[in-house]
């Protein structure tokens, strides 16, 4: 067991040390959820009522693209060094490399939200009327089941023709039930009409569902590469 | 009634669709037999 | 097995046949809706039958996890097509009822919106097998219909429990059916279940028949032509005939 966490740190850590020294894809990344938060703004510019209503929905969808494209990056380091032919044959277990990659990627993930939800306030001039607090376990949940499922499909997607786009093709028709929930629980905090309760225990129920999916069956994609 | 037509519709657009697959299946049929006759004759 | 396969068909025709007679002749005439409502008798039976092809493909991509077994793989390519076919049908009869009936082709109706979704996972699983060009792809196809089957649950329970936030017409009505009228779905449900059953096993023919030509061309290429190999398509017809005959 404490091989598992130490192989996962270890990991994780190579993964943020590497990222820090070349900051190429965390650039990239930031410029294109700042271009995403600014063209939605133009596109959908609501009063302060109405964009109560459509915030949420506003916001999860720019979270969306923006995980998708750091998703995309999550395995291409790995392909390019051979890594997970390394990982194959090592008796590490491959749920320590997963876990570390979707610890990263949350990382990585939640920076980009904190950066474009600030924004989202300025643009649309947003104030909750209901628990703000509660936005947080939203956030944390939502981006957490993006992120376990993206990480899990970008590594099904090394050996398809057009990586890039089937790792959306497979992530958004699953994870709709969690971007409802999300979307939903941002727009009752935001509007103070009603109890998101519902939705942040639907996304902990889904988080939980697919987080032990994904660890149970990494192993067999991994070998499937 | 006007909305017979889109009972019609309903039922002509179930068939349109089975019809579809199936021509999708017979072509590839077809083809796939002349692959395996070329199969003998020096491959495709 | 081969004269069996045209005999069903014929039955089958038949079967079919009688179903649209009863559907549009001897069902009684719904009250509030009409005539229209009859798209009912396609609309249902499609649906029934799509899930149960899903859960085939389910119970196979599992099989196939655990045995490896190219029969199951099979089985699990071939129900996953036939069930989007039978999906498709639901998705578009769907709106083409609700329209006349409640004056917009889409409403966030329960069973139809978990359809699209059902939908939607079932079109990416077929990518996915189309796009995968790895031999291990049958696993990750499995791997990947596992998730669908999980997602099953929770997307109905979201669009319920949105459903009760935001009130929206229901497609299809509830509650108590006619009598007479489940008679005529139920038969109507019996013959596209033998018509799903025939397509299903002639795709599954199809499925053998692409495999098999598939593994004779590799194995031709690998000893017929040596060195063509790549182009699989000898430059000189006198020089690929080196190996055994």
């Amino acid at each position: 067991m404490s091989s598992l966490r130490s192989i996962t740190l270890a990991t994780l850590a190579k993964d943020i040390r590497l990222e820090w020294r070349s900051k190429d894809a965390i650039n990239s990344m930031l410029f294109f959820s700042l271009l995403v938060v600014v063209i939605f703004s133009f596109s959908f510019d609501p009063n302060a009522e109405e964009s109560r209503q459509i915030a949420g929905g506003l916001i999860w969808v720019a979270f969306l693209f923006a995980a998708v494209v750091a998703l995309n990056q999550t395995w291409a380091r790995e392909l390019r060094n051979q890594v997970l032919d390394a990982y194959r044959v090592s008796p590490a277990p491959a749920n320590a490399l997963f876990t570390a990659k979707v610890l990263g990627n949350f990382f990585l993930v939640s920076l980009l939200e904190a950066l474009m939800a600030p924004l989202f306030m300025i643009f649309y001039n947003l104030r909750a009327l209901g628990p703000a607090w509660q936005l947080i376990p939203v956030a944390l949940l939502g981006t957490w089941a993006l992120v376990v499922n993206g990480t899990f499909f970008a590594a099904m997607s090394l050996r398809t023709r057009s990586r890039e786009i089937m790792l959306p093709l497979l992530l958004f028709p699953i994870s709709i039930p969690a971007v409802q929930s999300m979307v939903e629980a941002t727009r009752i905090i935001l509007s103070g009409d009603g109890a998101a309760r519902f939705w942040i225990v639907l996304l902990l129920t889904y988080d939980v569902v697919f987080t032990t999916a994904c660890l149970a069956l990494f192993e067999t994609v991994l070998q499937a590469e | 009634m006007n909305s017979i037509k889109f009972l019609y519709a309903a039922y002509i657009a179930t068939w349109l669709i089975h019809a579809l697959y199936l021509g999708t299946m017979v072509r590839r049929y077809s083809r796939l037999r002349q692959q395996k006759k070329n199969l003998g004759t020096g491959g495709k | 097995m081969k004269r069996v396969f045209p005999i069903l068909a014929v039955l089958t025709g038949l079967l079919l046949a009688y179903a649209f007679y009863e559907a549009i002749w001897v069902a009684p005439m719904e009250r509030t809706m009409g005539d229209v409502q009859r798209i009912f008798y396609y609309h249902v039976p499609s649906a029934w039958t799509a899930f149960l092809l899903f859960f085939v493909n389910l119970i196979a991509s599992v099989i196939y996890l655990i045995r490896k077994n190219a029969k199951a793989d099979a089985v699990a390519v071939v129900s996953a097509e036939v069930g989007v076919v039978f999906c498709t049908v639901v998705l578009v009869t769907g709106p083409i009822w609700a329209r006349p009936v409640w004056g917009i082709w889409w409403t966030w109706d329960l069973r139809l919106t978990t359809t699209l979704v059902l939908w939607l996972i079932y079109v990416s699983y077929l990518m996915l097998r189309r796009f995968s060009d790895s031999s291990q792809t049958p696993k990750l196809a499995a791997v990947l219909a596992i998730f669908g089957a999980l997602d099953v649950p929770l997307v109905y329970f979201s669009i319920w429990f949105f459903r009760t936030q935001h009130p929206q017409p229901v497609i299809g009505g509830g509650g108590s059916i006619d009598p007479r009228m489940l008679h005529v779905l139920l038969i109507n449900w019996l013959a596209f279940s033998c018509f799903a059953f025939l397509l299903s096993w002639a795709r599954y023919r199809l499925e053998w028949l692409q495999r098999e030509v598939e593994e004779a061309q590799a194995l031709e290429s690998l000893l017929g032509d040596g060195l063509a190999a790549p182009t699989r398509a000898p430059l000189d017809k006198t020089s690929s005939r080196t190996g055994p005959q």
